[in-house]
């Protein structure tokens, strides 16, 4: 398969090269990256706080593209569901859009009283030199409500740093709550209290997962961002444990969180249930306590129990299928391939937009020998490589959906346009189940290379 | 909640667009260059702009969508893009080997100022473009227009890089289809070959966005219209540009380079405007219309007459792109229904005029260009309608005011059939009475008595 001279060292097959990962590089000029942005980094880590107004500060097309296109979903307000710009026209470009903002920014805060608004700098604004944090400071004083700039300029860097930006906006609200109870107890003095970081309740999983810690008798203070609220991101600061999900992400944050307030962190997966269950247990370990073991033992136990023959009965016809995965971050995908090894699947191909080169150790060292290793990839490589290795499923984003449905793959979102808790133990059975409607439904038959390997498999 | 966000009152906004009806200039002009054959179109600025364009057209046609970008950076939005166009170039030669690069412009590129013709001069004479091979530009800068004028832009950027004159006309006419769907240009081929006469489309989407299942993925789709067919418009005896906004450009820059006359005329969706689309035809070329044509248009009309009672007086709301909402509502005033509110996002004068006109005879009804979806809403909030017709982002209307809705325009992210089943042409013109009569009466047996519930409609 052919590729390109610099991306030789972004590709690894397992047991034939040599490790030496590069990773976080910028694409190529001229790449057909799947990669997005510094402001898509920020817009997609803060878009879940539903009580905040999110003003995208450019020409309409960044607010636009991402109008409601998560299913991050809130128990309450929808703020973040609408789409709020303001539009620069070629004039605004021309004379500053410091007056346009502020206009926006008092006529919204009248509008919808939210709790905070967060104003987000497009590449234009960049450029034209607006001081969008002093325009933010302004409005705070005469609102009264916390008004953020984010930094989130498009070409100021990657995605991740956007996820950065969103993090520093996220800092400024931390610890500015009103509440006055002892640090590390919550207002109803429970003395087992976390943060979740970097779950976005797609499909509501934000509610499965803070179930599981409800009832292991610890309380979830404040979830980053997943049907965030303002008042409990404030008041974050009074956890005594952070949990990292997307660390990709949030990680930045949970280290920002421990040198400024002392509150250490865990890297948690909730997708698959080894994960999960060593989630759980990992913080009832860290809180002690024999009691909230037996709980958090007892729950585990449970959800297995419940679970666990559903899940062998998908394995019966996935066993031995093939599955490729290319996916955001590194943990994501370490996940996959563990989940996917408990319903009998074998991974041949993983990759991911934003791994470190720690990330892809710990995935060369999971994986099966021959599995191809990929960071920042393109489609052309993808297609070869689906092509070649002849899988079965495709896990990715909506870039890659349709690639896979034109080679004849099943195909299963893990990215934002999933519309099933894949997370916690009933989401690992969710998963099998749309993994197996994928991969078993009779319609590859009908597509033609997949009818050629059928015809050829009966011919023996 | 979702959309109970938005109040009855409606006040007056200077500097705040919420839920746009519209988007920027770069993906229209993404969309066009799909429809040249062997393209890869290139986006000169960060990478989340052609990121967010390629999602959105991929979740529009659930067909792969194949882009590349300059990647900018920090060092580039100080110094220019221009080493990022150059290497970008040689790499998009090197890897994925496309006949044309269609490289438009962002906001970012725009505002540092790249001179992009100079830069691709310098890739030609560096050496960087093999020969037999085309980079073609246009300007899209985001803050200007929208994704029509991005459209627009890019079909005028074919006609400035590749049409020209021999000195011999060819026996063809030109048609530009405006920002219509594959299976709209599809249609239109179809109505040209049906009377006989060779036409070059250009941009043509079809067999590229709607590409067949075959097993492949394939990075270049057979669609597209050719390099020699888009040199050779500038020998057609004359352009027929459909849609003013996306059209008309690139239609009058064929005339002014190569003489070839042009006609600006509505896109044909409806009856009368799919009249004028066919008359017009007829006029240029001097063939009659065939017989099987006047039938075609005969079934559309007997829809009309045998369901009028059922158009008569419903209000509509819509919104969409200007192009469509023209011929759209003159349809609707048409079949006697009430387009009272419309809205578009993209600005221009010229839709203020067309729909005065053509609304002359609606009193109280409502039109605006550049305005927002939430405007809409609080319109419809202040005097109720029975029909919503607009992209997808139309649902969360629908939902909270519980009306019936037609997907109708760009983007749709939740239904299929936009790409396959024409909405222009005489064909078109039907199934879109289908849809507003299934909508309605739909809407009747659900909300109708029982004992008034009926079985013959």
């Amino acid at each position: 398969m052919q590729i390109l001279e610099e991306r030789k060292h972004q590709v690894f097959r397992k047991g034939s090269d040599r490790f030496e990962m590069e990773c976080n590089k910028r694409s190529l000029a001229g790449a057909v990256s799947q990669r997005a942005c510094v402001f898509c980094g920020s817009r997609v880590i803060l878009y879940p706080i539903a009580d905040a107004i999110h003003l995208v500060h450019g020409p309409i097309g960044c607010a636009a593209y991402t109008w409601d296109i998560r299913g991050s979903l809130s128990s309450g307000p929808e703020l973040h569901r609408l789409s709020f710009s303001t539009d620069l026209s070629e004039l605004d470009i021309i004379q500053g859009g410091e007056t346009k903002l502020r206009r926006a920014l008092r006529e919204l805060i009248a509008r919808y009283q939210p709790q905070a608004a967060f104003v987000y700098a497009t590449c234009i604004v960049g450029l034209i030199g607006d001081d969008v944090a002093a325009v933010c400071a302004q409005i705070s004083r005469e609102t009264g409500i916390p008004v953020i700039a984010v930094e989130s300029e498009g070409f100021k860097g990657t995605k991740k740093d956007g996820y950065r930006a969103a993090c520093e906006a996220l800092l400024k609200l931390i610890g500015t709550g009103t509440e006055t109870a002892d640090p590390g107890r919550s207002s109803n003095g429970c003395e087992y209290t976390l943060n979740i970081l970097g779950d976005f309740n797609l499909a509501g999983e934000v509610w499965l997962i803070s179930d599981y810690y409800r009832r292991m008798g610890i309380e979830v203070v404040a979830t980053l961002t997943g049907d965030g609220r303002i008042d409990r991101i404030r008041a974050a600061n009074r956890a005594r444990l952070n949990l990292v999900q997307c660390a990709g992400s949030m990680i930045y944050l949970a280290q920002r969180m421990e040198e400024l307030y002392g509150i250490p962190y865990q890297r948690v997966s909730y997708f698959g249930i080894e994960d999960m269950a060593e989630s759980l247990y990992n913080a009832a370990r860290f809180f002690g306590g024999s009691e909230l073991l037996a709980r958090t033992r007892e729950l585990v136990r449970e959800e297995i129990g419940a679970v666990y023959p559903r899940l062998l009965e998908y394995r019966k016809d996935l066993n031995g299928k093939k599955a490729a995965i290319y996916v955001g971050g590194g943990f994501k995908a370490f996940s996959l391939v563990k989940a996917l090894r408990l319903l009998g699947m074998k991974t041949v191909l993983v990759g991911t937009q934003t791994g470190t080169t720690e990330d892809y150790r710990q995935l060369r060292d999971l994986c099966d020998p021959d599995t191809v290793i990929v960071d920042d990839s393109n489609p052309l490589e993808l297609a070869e490589f689906l092509t070649e290795s002849d899988v079965d499923l495709f896990i990715g984003g909506v870039k890659e959906r349709p690639i896979a449905y034109k080679l004849g793959i099943g195909f299963c979102d893990h990215n934002h346009e999933r519309k099933e808790a894949l997370a916690g133990f009933s989401g690992m059975v969710n998963f099998a189940r749309e993994v197996h409607s994928s991969v078993m439904s009779p319609v590859w038959r009908l597509a033609p290379r997949r009818n050629r390997r059928s015809r050829e498999e009966s011919n023996g | 909640m979702l959309l109970r966000h938005t109040p009855q009152e409606i006040t007056e906004r200077e500097a705040l667009v919420v839920n746009p009806a519209k988007t920027c200039q770069p993906v229209g002009a993404m969309y066009a260059a799909l429809g040249i054959h062997n393209c890869l179109p290139h986006s000169h600025g960060s990478q989340g702009c052609c990121a967010y364009h390629r999602s959105a057209l991929a979740r529009h046609y659930k067909e792969p969508v194949m882009a590349s970008t300059s990647s900018f950076t920090e060092g580039a939005a100080v110094f220019g893009g221009q080493a990022n166009l150059i290497e970008a170039i040689q790499n998009l030669f090197t890897i994925y080997n496309p006949d044309v690069i269609a490289v438009h412009t962002t906001c970012l590129s725009e505002t540092i100022g790249d001179d992009i013709p100079q830069i691709i001069a310098k890739a030609r004479d560096e050496g960087k473009i093999p020969s037999g091979k085309y980079v073609i530009h246009t300007n899209t800068p985001s803050y200007i227009g929208s994704h029509v004028t991005g459209y627009a832009n890019m079909t005028k950027g074919m006609v400035n890089y590749f049409a020209t004159t021999t000195g011999v006309r060819k026996k063809q006419l030109n048609i530009i289809p405006g920002w219509v769907e594959p299976s709209d240009m599809r249609e239109i081929k179809h109505l040209a070959s049906n009377m006989g006469i060779s036409i070059v489309m250009f941009p043509d989407t079809s067999d590229v966005l709607d590409a067949p299942q075959t097993g492949h993925h394939s990075f270049y789709p057979k669609g597209g219209v050719t390099i020699p067919a888009l040199k050779s418009t500038g020998d057609s005896i004359a352009t027929v540009a459909l849609g003013q906004y996306a059209s008309a450009p690139a239609a009058e820059a064929l005339d002014a380079k190569c003489r070839v006359r042009c006609e600006v005329l509505d896109l044909p969706i409806g009856l009368r405007a799919t009249d004028r689309f066919i008359d017009t035809l007829r006029q240029i070329t001097e063939v009659p219309v065939p017989e099987a044509m006047n039938d075609e248009r005969g079934r559309l009309v007997d829809i009309i007459t045998d369901m009028q009672q059922y158009f008569y007086g419903k209000k509509v709301a819509l919104c969409g792109d200007p192009d469509q909402l023209i011929p759209l509502s003159e349809f609707l005033a048409d079949l006697g229904m009430k387009p009272v509110h419309i809205v578009t996002g993209t600005p221009g004068k010229h839709f203020e005029q067309r729909m005065a006109a053509i609304l002359k005879d609606i009193p109280g009804a409502r039109f605006r260009q550049a305005a927002d979806m939430y405007l809409l809403h609080q319109w419809i909030k202040n005097e109720r309608v029975d029909l919503l017709i607009g992209n997808t982002y139309g649902k969360y209307i629908a939902r909270d005011e519980d009306l019936p809705f037609i997907r109708f325009g760009f983007p749709i992210l939740d239904r299929i059939g936009h790409s396959y089943f024409p909405y222009v042409g005489y064909q078109g013109g039907m199934r879109i009475l289908e849809k507003i009569l299934s909508a309605l009466m739909d809407r009747q047996d659900r909300d109708t008595p029982e004992e008034q519930f009926e079985l013959v409609m």
